[in-house]
């Protein structure tokens, strides 16, 4: 549990510090003039939907500390056995990475109105990430066809299970991001699209680095 | 340490600021049932959490019935009875405590208190509540299906959750997993609301710390809830799956009923691991809102500022942050090392500080107050006192040798039963009785409930102060019958009968309660728009009950903190927090003097 022991302490840390600044230097019981205080829309100068969208992040990092943590506890029992890892894992990463590149590049071009940019990198985005979803299955069906170890094994089990969790949030993105293309290609509202776009890069490169912790914790206990 | 000061003289008009444009629905459907108003949504939770923990109550007297009248009822054999067992706690802890403190205060009152239109996502709030309605129906199906309900107990400990032999060890434990998963899922939804509402939500000058006590205490308590559910999440998922596929996260090689089972190495302490991880900050899940909400009943009723609102504050932020490092204390038994005891068993400590802390503030904020003994401060005065005695016998548990003897007996189930059932469900009902009249313009009746205070308030030490003793003697929890035993004396079977008529007599005063609720619907006192001369947002509002939108044409903007009451030289004895500085009565001295 080391490991969610660390992050959640982390976590825990940066939210009761950030609460803590806010509050420090505060007189309550002093009555002041509403226009000194708090901005009408919100404590973040974000809008809404991003600062939800980090509580989320926060609530997966969560789901995927414990995940890890159980991975390496689950590791020491006797009936685990280390596999060869399967070589798409590498292509699946650079073409995540790829995926990752394109929304950085649509976010740039909608930030400056470029309608057309957008709307390429949009696509592009869209199509590496498939492609990575395609690559994740075609990786299972490798270890299947490879025949090294039974389905009942914890390493085989827990490597269907992480990818799988880390698939699913990647899916769960896509559906806003195809109503982002769907949005962007019918030209409606530049402003939506520009938001959709800021929501879905930040959420790429989130999952992006998750997966990057994944494959760094599969690297090192498989061959 | 500088204080930030500001011009206090200079009124300000509200700014129009941008408003959320918000769903009006049209059909009576739209605005009731598929509702995405906060406050219709709060009473769904409410009335939902309440019917699922009525389900519950009569369950545990059920349970009292065998252990004080063993071999009386027929109905009641050793899996039925260990069904009631698991059942009663999951329902209580998860779909009542959590689902009422979060789903319906959390949705009543963020949204009012902070100066809100609605949630900052009224549609997947919507979703949470119909989430949490599957996750209930999918929980409650359990008693119909083939073997029913599982009865693992709460905890769910596998191997024997999923091993035949266990009641439910079919359908039961899967209907279980399931319905925490989609439980899971649904208040993940409804707590994004809840900390982007109170992060940015808060209308004009309503600072952080200006922020009602109860709000600090429902949003510290959904930051815990959305950090700590991921580990059920995954122990379900992973306990679903060894069920089902056959996957060992879990279950080790073992032999069932004579027959090796297919798997092998598991680790049962993972399990434990992962459900007390969540397991321990759920306890602050359900004790912050408390701690919040009798904060403010405490400060109203008693006419007085809360003492060290600041204190009480950090101390909330001191106590979600110290939840998550002693998951372990309950543990103990289960062959830790030692230094990792000796670690969980400090940090248990440490957390009881800011704890105590917040009981000294109430206690201070009653001192030489103006006391008005309404039924929610009953209520109030109630849970600190039954709080304080579950959290002394905390002091005794959360140390490894005193533990040991102790683990696994009635004395465990007394001491949680204190601490953060018993107390918590005074505050709910200290905080039904406040805050019903702002939703549904009546009062509740005043005698019923003082009857149903003092009934259940001395009922429940007579349920529970015996109960430690019987755990002192080693009578075990969970256990279906005592007979035969030698170190159980005829005496503790004599303090079970005393027990189980008490209980039953808790149980019966809560229909008085059900009553008073829907006699009060039809029959009870208007209430106007502020009965308890409270300064919060949620009582300034212009209709009661408020409607779709809270607060009318235009929000209103926020002056000063929440407990300004008994101002000296004030023409009323409350403030409310929208009073401008300059129609007020100058404060200025008196309240500096105070910091």
């Amino acid at each position: 549990m080391t490991t969610a022991l660390v992050v959640l302490s982390v976590i825990m840390a940066i939210i009761v510090g950030w609460l803590w600044r806010r509050t420090v230097n505060v007189a309550p019981w002093t009555a002041q003039r509403a226009g000194d205080a708090a901005p009408g829309n919100g404590e973040l100068q974000m809008p809404s939907v991003q600062v939800g969208l980090v509580v989320f992040m926060t609530v997966a990092t969560s789901l995927f500390a414990l995940l890890i943590s159980a991975y390496y506890m689950r590791m020491v029992e006797t009936d685990w056995t280390n596999f060869a890892l399967p070589r798409v894992l590498w292509i699946n990463s650079g073409v995540l990475v790829l995926a990752s590149a394109a929304m950085h590049m649509t976010r740039t071009a909608a930030r400056h109105g470029n309608l057309d940019a957008t709307r390429t990198g949009l696509i592009a985005s869209g199509a590496f990430s498939f492609a990575f979803l395609g690559g994740q299955v075609w990786a299972w069906q490798q270890l299947r066809a490879s025949g090294e170890l039974a389905p009942a094994n914890p390493a085989y089990a827990f490597f269907i299970l992480l990818t799988a969790v880390h698939g699913l949030h990647l899916i769960g993105g896509m559906w806003v991001l195809v109503r982002a293309t769907y949005r962007a290609m019918r030209g409606v509202d530049p402003k939506r699209v520009r938001l959709s776009v800021e929501l879905c890069t930040l959420y790429w490169h989130y999952l992006l680095l998750v997966w990057a912790a994944l494959f760094f914790v599969l690297l090192n206990t498989h061959r | 340490m500088t204080y930030v000061t500001h011009d206090e003289s200079a009124f300000v008009p509200p700014v129009e600021v941008d408003e959320p444009e918000l769903y009006h629905a049209k059909t009576w459907i739209g605005k009731y049932v598929w509702s995405q108003d906060a406050k219709v949504i709060a009473v769904q939770y409410s009335l939902t959490a309440i019917f699922v923990g009525l389900v519950a109550l009569v369950l545990s007297g059920l349970m009292r019935l065998q252990l004080g009248f063993p071999h009386t009822f027929q109905f009641i054999n050793p899996s039925s009875y260990l069904q009631f067992v698991t059942m009663h706690g999951m329902i209580m802890v998860i779909y009542l405590l959590t689902a009422l403190f979060l789903g319906g205060f959390g949705n009543y009152l963020i949204p009012l208190m902070v100066g809100a239109r609605d949630m900052v996502f009224p549609y997947v709030n919507m979703v949470s509540y119909w989430v949490y309605l599957f996750a209930v129906l999918l929980l409650l199906a359990s008693f119909f299906v083939p073997g029913g309900p599982t009865g693992a107990g709460w905890t769910l400990y596998p191997p024997q959750a999923i091993l035949s032999g266990t009641p439910g060890a079919n359908w039961g434990i899967i209907l279980m997993l399931v319905s925490l998963a989609f439980f899971i899922i649904g208040f993940t939804m409804g707590g994004l609301n809840y900390v982007v509402t109170v992060l940015q939500g808060r209308t004009r000058g309503m600072t952080l710390m200006r922020l009602p006590l109860t709000v600090w205490g429902i949003f510290m308590a959904t930051v815990l809830a959305l950090l700590a559910f991921p580990a059920l999440f995954v122990s379900a998922i992973m306990m679903t799956l060894d069920h089902l596929l056959g996957t060992s996260f879990f279950m080790p090689a073992l032999v069932s009923q004579g027959k090796g089972l297919e798997h092998s190495g598991g680790s049962p302490v993972l399990f434990q691991h992962l459900f007390w991880f969540f397991g321990h900050p759920e306890v602050y899940i359900v004790a912050l809102p408390a701690f919040g909400i009798v904060s403010d009943l405490i400060s109203i009723n008693a006419r007085r500022n809360i003492f060290g609102y600041r204190m009480m504050v950090w101390a909330i932020l001191a106590i979600g942050g110290l939840s998550f490092i002693v998951w372990a204390h309950h543990m103990y038994v289960s062959g830790m090392n030692p230094y990792f005891g000796f670690f969980f068993a400090t940090t248990t400590l440490i957390i009881a500080v800011p704890t105590a802390l917040k009981v000294y503030n109430w206690v201070l904020t009653l001192w030489r107050g103006d006391i008005h003994l309404t039924v929610p401060m009953l209520f109030a005065i109630g849970f600190v006192f039954t709080f304080v005695n579950g959290g002394l016998t905390g002091l005794f548990l959360g140390n490894v040798p005193v533990d040991l003897p102790l683990s696994d007996t009635m004395f465990v189930v007394a001491h949680f039963h204190m601490v953060m059932a018993v107390s918590p469900i005074l505050v709910v009902f200290g905080a039904i009785y406040h805050w019903y009249p702002k939703v549904t313009g009546r009062m509740l009746n005043d005698t019923m409930g003082r009857w149903h205070f003092w009934i259940t308030f001395v009922g429940t030490y007579c349920i529970y102060y015996p109960m430690h003793y019987l755990g002192i003697l080693g009578v075990p929890r969970r256990y279906y019958a005592i007979e035969g035993t030698d170190f159980i004396p005829q005496s503790a079977h004599s303090v079970n009968v005393g027990i189980t008529v008490a209980a039953l007599i808790v149980a019966a005063v809560q229909i008085l309660f059900l009553y008073n609720l829907v006699w009060s619907y039809f029959r009870g006192k208007p209430s106007g728009g502020n009965p308890w001369r409270a300064t919060t947002l949620e009582w300034q509002t212009p209709e009661t009950p408020p409607k779709h939108g809270n607060f009318g044409p235009t929000l209103p903007a926020v002056y000063r903190w929440a407990y300004d009451y008994s101002v000296p030289g004030a023409a009323e004895d409350f403030i409310p927090q929208n009073q401008p500085p300059a129609k007020a009565a100058p404060i200025t001295p008196a309240a500096r003097a105070r910091a």
